[in-house]
């Protein structure tokens, strides 16, 4: 298993602990009314289990899993991997601070530009495992081979 | 991986780029007032990502690497997996135009779309959950 896909596959497993551990978070809120802390997080919650968990571990199997691109660059480009890894969770730790902060606060102010670098993070991340999987959705050797 | 797999997976890619395009756009729209518009693309996003890339994905991979059979034809009978590939997609842009459109018979017919494509891959898939034996 290459370094990139144990890097999000042990982050993908925090990110799961961390959404689970904020659902009692918003469970117990039901309950005692924990306040406005909590305001702005149920979004922030679907979101660190279906990026930080779902996307991420899928990123990281597909990395190590998809067949070989060529054979001295069988994963592509290792860069590119990286590139992914460290846009997606700078793009979703900035999302995990800005959102609760701007739930308090009117759209416009420095916690609302926090959340646009975090878009445009995460949206670059897309983009990167987009350029490094798209070419390696291909035959592999078997198919090739029954072709010829 | 076969042909099939590669279109399945091909066109996940396709919608993992434009749902989280759309969820750049809406985040940004969170951040810094953009058009109240904008809201109106949030089902649209989720439909892109949770059916169009997650379970497209998955059973894109799935006709890939479950088991195949030592005789050919290898994967078995593939026409529910085919059918599959044709109904989740309809399904997906008649429940994305009805969002959109706000026309609810249009999303309920997507629906029946997905879910019949569902049924069609288990029916493909159940075939070839197997051990060594067959």
């Amino acid at each position: 298993m290459p370094a990139v896909t144990r890097f999000f596959i042990k982050t993908s497993l925090l990110y799961l602990i961390a959404t689970l551990l904020t659902g009692i978070l918003l469970a117990a809120n039901y309950l005692w009314e924990l306040g406005g802390i909590l305001r702005g997080v149920t979004p922030l919650y679907f979101h660190l289990f279906m990026v930080g968990w779902v996307t991420q571990l899928i990123f990281g199997v597909v990395f190590w899993m998809f067949p070989r691109h060529t054979p001295d660059k069988p994963r592509g480009s290792e860069r590119l991997g990286w590139l992914t890894y460290g846009l997606l969770n700078a793009g979703l730790l900035l999302r995990v601070v800005g959102e609760p902060l701007l739930a308090h606060q009117q759209p416009g102010t420095e916690w609302g530009w926090l959340l646009v670098v975090s878009a445009v993070l995460q949206w670059g991340a897309g983009l990167c495992f987009f350029a490094n999987t798209w070419p390696r959705v291909k035959p592999g050797p078997r198919h090739r081979r029954r072709k010829a | 991986m076969p042909l099939l797999s590669r279109l399945y997976v091909r066109t996940a890619l396709i919608h993992l780029l434009v749902g989280f395009t759309l969820g750049a756009l809406l985040l940004s729209h969170k951040g810094v007032f953009i058009d109240a518009w904008l809201w109106r693309l949030r089902p649209v996003h989720i439909e892109l990502l949770l059916v169009g890339w997650t379970l497209q994905l998955a059973m894109g991979v799935a006709f890939w690497i479950l088991p195949r059979w030592w005789q050919p034809p290898k994967r078995g009978n593939v026409i529910g997996a085919w059918l599959a590939f044709f109904l989740i997609n309809l399904g997906i842009w008649l429940v994305i135009v009805g969002m959109w459109t706000a026309v609810a018979p249009l999303i309920l017919a997507g629906r029946v779309l997905e879910a019949t494509a569902v049924v069609t891959f288990a029916h493909h898939a159940w075939q070839r959950v197997v051990g060594r034996d067959g």
